[in-house]
């Protein structure tokens, strides 16, 4: 008990006094999944507009495929990467194993089908509804799909946020690609992984306080935004 | 037209002069809707071909269409109409310019910045003209484009459709209001379950229906 409270009081004076160590961590851990996200949102939000205004016979076999890689485990994502990135692998003349860079291929590829998935739903619902006005005002298919976008950017920016929320709080994939390397691929849940396993309660929970204040300024963003777009305006 | 193996419409054959206005009439549910999303190409014939004296392949471009229950876009008045022009290729200022404009002449000058979304019925249904308008299009189909809009505001469309028929827009408008068809109609398409009952002059048709349906119809009565 008084192991924990002196650990919870170092915890918040690191918190405060802005630690060098959890700063940089945590800079590393936002750098990575924001690039992340916003690679697997470049992929995601078209191929969410593009799914909702056309019509072709694998269409539904697409979705189907995309809701199913949005379960796939991190961790077996994080194998995959690994193998494909190692020195024998495909990829392993690039040298990416244990940088940055492929923990972000592996956030890549765990929030893409996330974000389209709920771009999807949202776009599709808007373009039943500006479907008839679009057509007649002979829309090509890129005006179509830009105009979805556009018009739905709140519940997409929703969607994003989401995929940030699971990017940044994701540990497996990112320790078996990343390697947990101190000042090179160490972020934050494969720190607080870390500090946890040698007792160092004071970092794991400091770190904890930014991940957890990270993800409640995170949900009042998609809270706040969500209320907006429910008012239907813009 | 068929949905689900049902006959909605038809088996319909008509032809339109190039020029003109012709209201379509009917009571609810006789079609006049799907027959303007036939005609527009919203709709697919089960049989049989809508061809349009154009040499254009896409008829589509030269039309507009105001929707019964318009839709309106996420965006301001000016860019909701203003999108229908930059879709065209048009610059985004000179579209925001047509459309204020076009705004202005259907009485919308006041609300220029407001969210489309908040419009009220009779707004939105405005909004849809001046965006149909605004395309300057050499067909032009209305849904029963004053069906929310106050006497005055009635009158004021009505004008405008007089003056946009004057400069040669061939229109082509459903509407339940008799008098609105006495004032502008030079032909009229009485639709009964799905077939033009009678189509015939507007004179001729107010002065003397040549079917006991239309007589009753006219007169006020409940036809099916
Ligand atoms: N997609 C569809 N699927 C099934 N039925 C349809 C469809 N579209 C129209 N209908 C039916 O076709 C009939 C004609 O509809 P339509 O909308 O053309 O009538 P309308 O003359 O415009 O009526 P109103 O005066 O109420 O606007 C109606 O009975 C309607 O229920
Ligand atoms: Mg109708």
């Amino acid at each position: 008990m008084n192991d924990l409270s002196q650990g919870l009081a170092e915890a918040i004076y690191r918190v405060a006094t802005l630690d060098p160590e959890l700063v940089n961590i945590t800079l590393r851990s936002l750098q990575v999944t924001v690039t992340a996200v916003v690679i697997a949102s470049a992929i995601a939000l078209p191929l969410g507009a593009w799914l909702a205004v056309t019509r072709f016979w694998a269409r539904r076999y697409v979705i189907a495929v995309l809701n199913a890689l949005m379960g796939l485990p991190p961790v077996v994502v994080g194998l995959i990467v690994y193998v494909m990135l190692s020195r024998s692998g495909p990829f392993g003349v690039l040298g990416l194993l244990f940088t940055p860079t492929a923990m972000i291929i592996a956030q890549v590829i765990i929030v893409t089908p996330l974000i389209a998935s709920i771009a999807h739903q949202a776009l599709r619902d808007l373009w039943s509804e500006y479907h008839d006005l679009l057509i007649s005002l002979n829309t090509t298919k890129r005006q179509r799909i830009a105009t979805l976008l556009w018009d739905g950017r709140r519940a997409l920016l929703t969607a994003c946020l989401a995929g940030f929320g699971r990017a940044i709080g994701e540990v497996g994939a990112i320790m078996i690609v990343g390697g947990n390397i101190d000042n090179a691929t160490r972020v934050l849940t494969t720190a607080i992984a870390l500090e946890t396993g040698k007792g160092n309660f004071s970092l794991a929970l400091g770190l904890g306080f930014v991940l957890i204040t990270l993800a409640i300024i995170l949900n009042l963003a998609i809270h706040s935004l969500s209320r907006t777009e429910r008012s239907n305006l813009w | 037209m068929k949905r689900r193996g049902v006959q909605l419409i038809g088996p319909i054959n008509l032809d339109l002069e190039a020029d003109g206005l012709t209201i379509v009439l009917g009571p609810n549910g006789s079609g006049k809707t799907s027959l303007l999303r036939l005609m527009h190409g919203l709709e697919r014939p089960a049989t049989g071909t809508v061809n349009w004296a154009m040499p254009d392949s896409n008829a589509r471009m030269h039309q507009a269409y105001v929707f019964q229950t318009p839709t309106m876009m996420r965006r301001s008045v000016t860019d909701c109409i203003a999108y229908a022009l930059t879709v065209m290729g048009a610059k985004r200022a000179d579209a925001r310019r047509g459309a204020q404009d076009y705004a202005k002449r259907v009485g919308l000058g006041h609300v220029l910045d407001r969210p489309a979304g908040v419009l009220s019925g009779g707004e939105k249904q405005k909004l849809a003209l001046a965006r149909a308008l605004i395309r300057q299009p050499q067909i032009l189909f209305l849904d029963e484009p004053c069906a929310n809009l106050d006497g005055r505001a009635t009158r004021e469309i009505e004008t405008i459709l007089s003056e946009v028929r004057a400069q040669g827009t061939r229109i082509v408008m459903a509407t339940h209001d008799l008098g609105q068809a006495r004032r502008l109609a030079d032909d009229v398409l009485f639709m009964l379950s799905g077939v033009v009952h009678e189509q015939s002059a507007a004179g001729q048709f107010f002065a003397t229906p040549q079917t006991a349906t239309a007589k009753a119809f006219l007169g006020g009565q409940i036809v099916e």
